[in-house]
């Protein structure tokens, strides 16, 4: 188990159910950034899916990245320790390509509570004009296949993974994100990796904060890209943050407690 | 010119001046909206430009190119489809998807060529 101090609290647990994502910008040392970048140029073994993700990489930088105190906290918080390899890809954009990846889903409709987390690791500088990931923020719980949402381009509160060298990401499976175009004359990498849980996803990360008055207006955030969809969001980050807590009767703005309520008792005649 | 061959084009026939072929090529707007109203803000968008003028892709604008799809008409754009509203189907009314809102814009503009 990593040390408490490394784990997610519960704020940052909110902006996770609401956002999608979390970002940790200049997190990985640059000599293991640089050690990470040979080892993509070379390509990184690919485990079987479903092995313990502990048996990989012991040897490479990739895998010290993956073991990093934060990481691991990250990890540990959101699906748990002891989590399963599901697949790793290192992505590339080829210098001078000018047009972005079609949006899309990773996998196909998923629809679990429990999840998987993908992070997204970016070992070297990554300017606009080199892409890097576009996210959609709050996309998750939206039930598409993959390249269903191809059709659209652009979104308000769209968000670019511009970050220096050592930048994390990490994704829930279901986000909404696309490669953008690389328009400098260096090919650009990207480390993915994707984790599945081996227990129940349940106040997994530090929860002293617990009751900290900001959650609710975290877990309430509006991207905006889905306009009066934004209630239904809300009830799926209720339910989230149900499923997360055990709490069955947590709510924001009573929008699940009114339509729970459905009385059986019968006035007694006086 | 001979009267009405320029409407013609608008169905897609060619037509010939005296010095080049102009043709009629089709660009598509799709706006994506807050609500069935047609005044309500854009929220997402994408071009496709039949003229081989432009080539967008995801990511190349951060604001919508109109404010809404009024505003797009208002420019000369011609709505193609409108979205149908369907009720939710039982047990999925909390699901969500794809957007709902989409409007479908073109607008028909000359290219020249030989």
């Amino acid at each position: 188990m990593v040390d408490k101090q490394h784990l997610l609290n519960s704020k940052q647990m909110a902006q996770f159910v609401a956002d999608g994502l979390l970002r940790f910008d200049e997190l990985v040392p640059d000599e293991l950034n640089r050690a990470a970048c040979a080892e993509m140029e070379a390509g990184v073994l690919r485990g079987k899916a479903g092995v313990p993700m502990d048996e990989l990489w012991q040897d490479l930088a990739i895998g010290q990245v993956i073991r990093l105190p934060a990481i691991q906290g990250m990890i540990d918080s959101l699906v748990g320790p002891g989590p399963l390899y599901d697949h790793h890809a290192v992505h590339t954009v080829n210098a001078n390509h000018e047009h972005g990846q079609i949006w899309h889903a990773d996998a196909i409709i998923d629809t679990r509570m429990h999840f998987d987390v993908q992070f997204f690791y970016f070992a070297h500088d990554t300017p606009r004009e080199m892409g890097g990931t576009m996210f959609l923020p709050g996309s998750q719980y939206r039930r598409v296949s993959e390249s269903d949402i191809a059709r659209y381009q652009n979104f308000l509160g769209q968000m670019p993974m511009v970050c220096k060298a050592g930048t994390v990401a990490v994704a829930h499976h279901g986000i909404w994100h696309c490669a953008q175009p690389n328009l400098t004359d260096n090919k650009r990498y990207m480390f993915k990796l994707r984790l599945n849980p081996t227990v129940r996803q349940k106040k997994l990360w530090n929860t002293d904060d617990i009751d900290d008055a900001e959650i609710p207006g975290l877990l309430n955030a509006n991207h905006r890209w889905y306009g009066n969809e934004v209630r239904l969001e809300a009830v799926n980050r209720i339910k989230m943050w149900r499923f997360l807590t055990g709490d069955d009767n947590f709510d924001l703005s009573y929008w699940l407690s009114r339509l729970e309520n459905a009385p059986e008792n019968e006035l007694r005649a006086a | 010119m001979i009267a009405g061959l320029r409407r013609l084009s608008y169905i897609g026939a060619n037509f010939f001046s005296e010095d080049a072929v102009t043709q009629i090529r089709q660009k598509l707007l799709v706006l994506y909206v807050h609500s069935p109203d047609l005044h309500s803000a854009a929220v997402a968008w994408s071009l496709y430009d039949g003229t081989g003028q432009d080539r967008s892709s995801s990511g190349d604008s951060e604001e919508p190119p109109y404010a809404s799809v009024v505003a797009a008409m208002q420019d000369g754009w011609r709505v193609v489809q409108f979205p149908q509203q369907y009720p939710a189907y039982p047990g999925m009314e909390y699901n969500t998807s794809y957007l709902k809102y989409e409007y479908i814009l073109e607008k028909m503009e000359e290219i020249h060529g030989g």
